[in-house]
């Protein structure tokens, strides 16, 4: 194909500006490399172009969401499960969708700062029940990019020592709000545990960043930056460098090779002129997510990487997870009618509550965690919807629930904050038969051919997801509310949401020290192709039931300080 | 706990919360926000010249009817009309390809009702004949069975209707959401709050 190639050879060419990008970006050019990252989206400035302290009433659709915009109107981020000229397909009897962001910053300006470490028992999960593999490393590698990471970062937190949470350098967490101390009485006679969350936004300043002023939109993008994003931590550093150049609307396609097998450069395709470019680095980092990273390496064939680069073991697109999910949501009388004050708070949960099942006999393995919601947030479109099904729970309702007028209007008021829900977030275990490869039917609008999925739960995330539902549901009474939703029979998967809804897709180029069943070695780096890393969630071997940029950043850090030192030593 | 202890509960929660009490319990709707209200009220009805682009002028003029049945004025905010509800129908709908059915067909379905019962469309008929009709059809547990899609109709319409009300800002005012602003500390919840439900302060050091 022919390329309009980029004169400049750089040291480095990134693929993608999220957070294994950004955190790429921010340690290479700072280490004097000279970079060039390449992002699908357009540049993005959340104090410009962002929607904070915006209120809903000033738009017609009141902060609807939408197709293009799945959380909301005013939402951060660019992107969603479907996007326009950028299909994806699905085998026949499986299910995945497939979030992507298309935006300087990527997913890091959509997500819920939810910032765990992955425990000892994260890295080993093979070892402890049989399933999935280990990781080629341990807690312990990563220890010390995890305390890098939230010196530079910052995040808040408590330190409780809780089994496989490891404790982090935390700034102080805000107080919970007042349903988050009605879950934690609740949790208490369940012998449940709760802690403090730990979120990635600022309780202070730090590094040259202002902290939190709690208006609970870190979802529309922080102007003040105090929550963290690549564009506010990461980016502003790595570019006060003069090192690193950001070329947006770039759509890679692939990754170009030698003879020698080795990576040259990247080509995309330029989607404000929709001409074909080429980018020469004399290292490649891919950090375009896990799926996209799996889609350009599996694009990229050649005569000595006829599967596509890095896939001499076959196993790129293999072992794709996403975190389980299902949400149950209880009413509860000590909140209706509550008094009125602002309780935006950071933007999510202040408390948080861990897996707490490890020593409990149960079917099935591994875990998961509870995120909590709720609160007299600003309304928007959908506001106490469905409170025909709410207002029913009252006893002075005998003709059940429903109704219009006075009543209803002073339904409204006193229901508004009473509602908190729970939302699981378990570990799915990494398969071989859940997959995506490259569909030989499909292309998108820039002719690149797309991904088809494969991917199914197994009977044990099912029933992690049923163990979640009636916990979840305790949970619920025990606060001493009535819970809105029956519980889902086994036929409706107990309620688990489809494959990819959690947005925590990782493990699709793993790690591992066998080339023959791994694409990257304990560092990130290719087995075939030496001057190839990934620092996006591609690596993950397992999933934990954590949220996964943390782990994402500081085994990027750990794979950049990689390449600056085999740079240094001329291995690469 | 099982379901009718429970119900209980929330019957006891609702007799401590009287029309009223939440006001006196730190509402804070005060004279201005009530003058604000009134202000904008004023300026919805003042755009009479507003023309519907989805609904026709006589389902413009249900919708109408109806909103106001569902949300009426009373002493701290005005009704659904004045709140421009029916504006923002008609937006929504018509930027919603998949609620257009439903609205049409259900405004259309609440008028021949009303034809049949009382000879003329749901909005010339008498307040009192209005309030027969939709008494029938907003109590989904408590319905005709044979009024099933009169009472989904009227399900999705109150939902349209709350959506459009209390995002407004007269609708937070009377909510008292009191957030979007630059909070300079965060305290947590009010201790007056947290004594009424019985709770205890988080156990660790907060900010």
């Amino acid at each position: 194909m022919r390329h309009i190639v980029n004169p400049d050879i750089y040291d480095v060419v990134i693929v993608g500006s999220g957070a294994g990008g950004g955190m790429a970006a921010y340690v290479l050019a700072q280490a004097g490399a000279k970079v060039a990252m390449l992002e699908a989206g357009p540049m993005w400035d959340a104090a410009a172009d962002g929607d904070m302290f915006t209120w809903n009433y000033t738009s017609r659709a009141r902060g609807a969401s939408s197709k293009e915009k799945p959380f909301g109107e005013f939402d951060g981020c660019i992107g969603g499960w479907e996007i326009e000229g950028e299909p994806y397909t699905r085998a026949e009897g499986t299910e995945w969708d497939w979030f992507r962001a298309r935006m300087l910053g990527g997913r890091t300006n959509h997500w819920g700062r939810i910032s765990l470490r992955f425990g000892p028992d994260d890295f080993r999960g093979y070892s402890l029940d049989g399933l999935g593999d280990d990781w080629p490393i341990g807690y312990e590698d990563l220890a010390p990019w995890y305390d890098k990471l939230d010196r530079l970062v910052g995040i808040f937190g408590n330190r409780d020592g809780f089994y496989n949470e490891p404790d982090g350098d935390f700034l102080p967490p805000p107080a919970p709000r007042l349903h988050e101390l009605l879950v934690m009485q609740g949790a208490a006679r369940l012998g449940i545990p709760v802690l403090a969350n730990r979120l990635s936004i600022l309780t202070k300043a730090r590094n040259g960043r202002v902290a939190c002023h709690f208006c609970g939109q870190c979802g529309r993008g922080c102007a003040t930056g105090s929550n963290f994003s690549s564009p506010t931590a990461l980016l502003p550093p790595a570019l006060d460098t003069g090192r690193l150049t950001i070329v947006d609307q770039a759509m890679a396609r692939e990754i170009l090779t030698d003879q020698e097998g080795l990576a040259t450069g990247v080509s995309y395709v330029n989607r404000n002129d929709m001409q074909e470019y080429a980018v020469r680095g004399r290292v490649v980092v891919l950090a375009a997510s896990a799926c996209e990273t799996a889609r350009l390496l599996l694009n990229s064939t050649s005569s000595r990487h006829p599967a596509g680069l890095a896939n001499a073991s076959g196993v790129v697109g293999r072992y794709l997870m996403d975190s389980t999910g299902a949400s149950v949501a209880g009413i509860f009388p000590q909140l209706v009618g509550r008094a009125a004050y602002n309780e935006d708070g950071v933007g999510g949960a202040h408390i948080y509550i861990p897996w707490f099942g490890q020593d409990a006999r149960r079917d099935f393995a591994r875990g998961y965690h509870l995120e909590v919601w709720g609160g007299r947030d600003q309304p928007s479109y959908g506001f106490m919807g469905g409170i025909h099904t709410i207002n029913n729970l009252f006893e002075d309702r005998p003709r059940g629930g429903g109704g219009y007028g006075m009543q209803l209007k002073q339904d409204y008021r006193d229901l508004y904050g009473s509602v908190v829900g729970f939302s699981a977030r378990g570990e799915m275990i990494a398969r071989y038969d859940n997959y995506c490869e490259i569909d030989p039917d499909a292309t998108d609008q820039y002719g690149i051919p797309v991904l088809r999925f494969h991917v199914r739960w197994s009977d044990e995330e099912y029933r992690q997801i049923k163990h979640a539902q009636e916990a979840s549901r305790q949970l619920v009474e025990a606060m001493g509310g009535e819970v809105l939703t029956p519980m889902p029979s086994e036929e409706e998967g107990y309620g688990i949401l489809a494959p990819g809804r959690i947005i925590h897709e990782v493990g699709t180029a793993r790690m591992g020290n066998d080339p023959a069943r791994a694409p990257l070695n304990a560092w990130c780096q290719a087995h075939d192709a030496r001057n190839v890393f990934v620092t996006d969630g591609a690596p993950f071997v397992s999933q934990a039931h954590k949220n996964a940029t943390w782990t994402i950043l500081a085994l990027a850090w750990r794979t950049a300080d990689r390449i600056v030192e085999l740079r240094n030593a001329g291995a690469l | 706990m099982n379901r009718r202890e429970s119900l209980k509960l929330l019957a006891l929660a609702l007799g401590a919360t009287a029309p009223g009490a939440l006001t006196a319990a730190g509402c804070r709707w005060t004279a201005s926000d009530a003058e604000r209200a009134a202000r904008q009220a004023e300026s919805a009805r003042a755009e009479g010249d507003f023309s519907p682009s989805f609904f026709t002028d006589e389902e413009y003029e249900t919708a109408r009817v109806l909103a106001d049945l569902i949300i009426p004025a009373d002493e701290r905010s005005g009704s659904a009309t004045e709140a421009g509800v029916p504006e923002f129908m008609d937006f929504m709908v018509l930027d919603r390809v998949a609620m257009q059915q439903p609205m049409r067909e259900g405004l259309a379905w609440l008028n021949a009702w009303s034809r049949e019962r009382f000879g003329d469309s749901f909005a010339a008929c008498a307040q009192a004949q209005r309030m027969e009709l939709v008494e029938a059809i907003a109590w989904p547990e408590d319905a005709d069975p044979a009024l099933a899609e009169g009472v989904a109709f009227f399900n999705f319409f109150r939902d349209l209707t709350a959506s459009g009300f209390w995002t407004t800002e007269a609708g937070m005012a009377d909510l008292g959401y009191m957030g979007n602003v630059f909070v300079h500390e965060w305290t947590g919840a009010p201790k007056s709050e947290i004594e009424r439900l019985g709770l205890s302060e988080a156990p660790w050091e907060t900010l």
